[in-house]
């Protein structure tokens, strides 16, 4: 894994941003950019980014990004990859920079169409588990009994598993990251760079306004994810599966911190501990838990 | 240029050849089918070198054309009817980008029912996205159209998409002649396109679509609308070069026919206006002084030529094959519109029919300039809508 000193010190997430505070979108660009190094065009869909990217005429990102609609993030890469080759200017790196809501939900044609016409690109889907940019309503990707602006007494169904479905179409690379392992994320864009074909980046990404945290405890609850089991961390170069080191040591359900740490931090689950402790429901996140690790392992070794 | 014998979808897609289309992006839909089936196929024979992406959907044919254009590729894309409808929101999106993409869509019904042939209503109802709009007549007129198009739309006075609409099966599917150029010759007329503002280049990067706030939206598009009614100049310095280049000359925004000395005019959008020229020949031998105005440009709105012709004759009869349901014709609807703040105001009526690719024959057309006819001469405008051979 890459060492934090030998990261390229050049930045391409530049100060007049508009981000909240505790971002961790930031956070996953910052080193995204770091490992692309410049020659990436970079096509962002109605989400977060969208938003936060600089607020016209400023440009809070050192790269061309190219906005485009909510469902269309896909297509619209393809376009620019089209033109690249027409151009002969094959060498620079299309990357797709887009939340849970336009992946799961409204771009997920768009993204099975680009990937099974092999397009060579790099899809990263920055996962904060809800419409954040919005105000918090629920999404494909939202896990079970998370409350939002549309679940108000928490969600009724688990997130869809999504990196299933974008297997089935038997991408060049794909993998998992996590914000709180940035230098993994770094290498992982690194090596999606350097491979030709659809690529998938899946990034869980802990949002402080969402999910109703103190904006200091990103880091800390993006390990609890991993270390409760609940992410787990891959790759997949071709059909090669590889779990990372981070998850490593949580296969085994006993190493496993319970669900609830990872929980009891988040506002979105609170109704679960107060008036009174829902132990079914936090009972049926930890089987959630158990449930992805078996369809995962089952699906991939 | 040699001549060819097709059909204007396959003389659409000599259209990408000739103009060195860099990227098409389309998906299939009836009538419209045959245009991306022959890009395939002059691109698998090796006889177009663009690179053509067979997307999922219409809505991820304009994305992957304005991401195309947004990185400096000419992009062009053909659909019809539902697929048009589904694009909406990327006809918007391409508009406001400032993106010159050009779109052959051959007009189909809007479904339900299941009908492929010819309505106007899939481009009418795209009307206010800013959109250019042609309306062709012929094989030859729809090919070298679509050449003119890209001109049009990459000139720095306009830098807005195109549409070039042709009538499903009447033109898409109709064998006729067409006058083909080669790239070479086109060369001369239409230069690679060379983004004068914007691009998508990591060696100098720009963030394209950002939040603008209430500050500035409007300035935005007040400036999209000034470039869109720059197209009527910019229009006919086009077409004057290209008679010029290659002898071609199609009428401008209107196509008028012995316009001159008429007491009336009718009016209408694509291939109706062919047959209308046979129908205002027949009368004119009959003794009507009767013209024909054939409303090639629809955005912009050909204002001036249309207040230029209203200021001459007594009566306009206005067809539209499509209606703005709950109010009436597209197109004379827009007439009446330009025509209300003039000093002389003809008598306007507003003429609907063919729909769903019912016939529209010289004996229709004709009937419907007699009724018009009558009008004036009795001094009546009586209905100012009229559904032609409406059963009941």
């Amino acid at each position: 894994m890459v060492a934090t000193k030998d990261m390229p010190l050049k930045e391409y997430v530049l100060k007049g941003n508009a981000a909240c505070a505790g971002c961790q979108d930031m956070v996953a660009l910052r080193h995204a950019h770091k490992a692309l190094e410049g020659d990436v065009i970079q096509v962002v869909p109605a989400c977060c980014t969208s938003v936060v990217q600089s607020l016209w005429p400023k440009s809070g990102l050192g790269i061309p990004v190219l906005n485009t609609a909510f469902m269309a993030a896909a297509a619209t890469a393809s376009g620019v990859r089209a033109a690249l080759k027409a151009k002969g200017r094959d060498h620079t790196t299309v990357m797709v920079w887009a939340g849970d809501g336009g992946t799961f939900d409204i771009g997920l044609q768009a993204l099975s169409g680009a990937f099974e016409r092999r397009t060579d690109f790099l899809y990263v889907c920055y996962n904060n588990q809800v419409y954040s940019n919005t105000g918090t309503q629920r999404s494909g990707a939202t896990p079970l009994h998370a409350a939002t602006t549309t679940t108000w007494f928490g969600k009724t169904e688990p997130e869809k598993m999504l990196d299933l479905i974008v297997a089935a179409h038997e991408p060049a690379y794909q993998a998992t990251a996590n914000t709180s392992y940035p230098r993994d994320l770094y290498d992982k864009v690194k090596r999606a760079k350097e491979i030709e074909g659809p690529k998938f980046l899946h990034i869980f990404l802990p949002c402080p306004q969402a999910w109703n945290y103190p904006v200091e405890k990103g880091v800390e609850i993006g390990k609890l994810a991993v270390e409760t089991g609940y992410w787990i961390q891959w790759e997949r170069i071709g059909d090669e599966f590889k779990l990372g080191r981070e998850s490593k040591r949580f296969q085994d359900p006993e190493k496993r911190k319970p669900i609830e740490e990872f929980l009891k931090l988040q506002g979105r689950f609170s109704h679960l501990f107060k008036p009174t402790k829902d132990e079914k429901k936090i009972q049926e996140l930890q089987d959630y838990v158990q449930h992805r690790w078996d369809v995962i392992m089952r699906t991939f070794t | 240029m040699k001549t060819e014998l097709m059909s204007a979808n396959y003389a659409a897609a000599r259209a990408v050849m000739s103009a060195r289309v860099e990227v098409v992006a389309a998906y299939p839909i009836t009538p419209a089918t045959t245009v991306p089936e022959q890009v395939a196929y002059l691109n698998e024979k090796g006889l177009w070198n663009g690179q053509f992406i067979r997307v999922e959907s219409e809505h991820s044919a304009m994305f992957a054309c304005i991401g195309a254009s947004s990185t400096g590729a000419r992009a062009f894309t053909a659909t019809s009817s539902n697929g048009l409808l589904l694009m909406h929101e990327a006809l918007h999106w391409a508009t406001a980008a400032r993106l010159p993409v050009v779109l052959a869509n051959i007009n189909r019904s809007v479904s339900p029912s299941w009908n492929i042939h010819v309505t106007h209503d899939d481009s009418m109802s795209q009307r206010d996205t800013g959109w250019i709009q042609f309306y062709v007549a012929s094989v030859d007129e729809f090919y070298h159209t679509i050449i003119q198009a890209f001109k049009l739309a990459e000139d720095e006075r306009i830098l807005l998409p195109v549409m070039v609409n042709a009538d499903g099966f009447v033109l898409s599917h109709t064998v006729q002649p067409y006058d083909y150029l080669e790239p070479e010759e086109v060369d001369k007329f239409l230069p690679p396109y060379n983004p004068p503002h914007w691009t998508m280049d990591p060696e100098n990067p720009v963030s394209h679509g950002n939040i603008v706030f209430p500050e500035f939206y409007q300035e935005f598009r007040n400036q999209m609308h000034e470039a869109g009614k720059n197209a009527l100049m910019v229009y006919e310095e086009i077409e004057q070069e290209y008679k010029k280049l290659f002898g071609k000359y199609f009428g401008g925004p209107i196509d008028c026919y012995r316009c001159d000395d008429a007491e009336v005019i009718f009016t209408s959008q694509g291939s109706m206006g062919a047959e209308a020229k046979d129908a205002v020949d027949e009368l004119r031998q009959e003794g009507y002084k009767v013209g024909n105005a054939r409303i090639r440009m629809f955005r912009p709105f050909p204002v001036d030529k249309i207040r230029e012709l209203g200021s001459k004759v007594k009566g306009i009869a206005a067809f539209d094959r499509g209606v703005s349901y709950g109010f009436g014709g597209h197109v004379a609807s827009e007439i009446r519109s330009v025509m209300y703040n003039t000093d002389h105001r003809p008598m306007i009526k507003s003429y609907i029919g063919g729909l769903g690719g019912r016939d529209m024959t010289v004996k229709d057309i004709k009937e419907v300039i007699l009724d018009m006819v009558k009008a004036v001469e009795s001094g009546e405008t009586g209905a100012e809508e009229t559904w032609h051979a409406l059963k009941e």
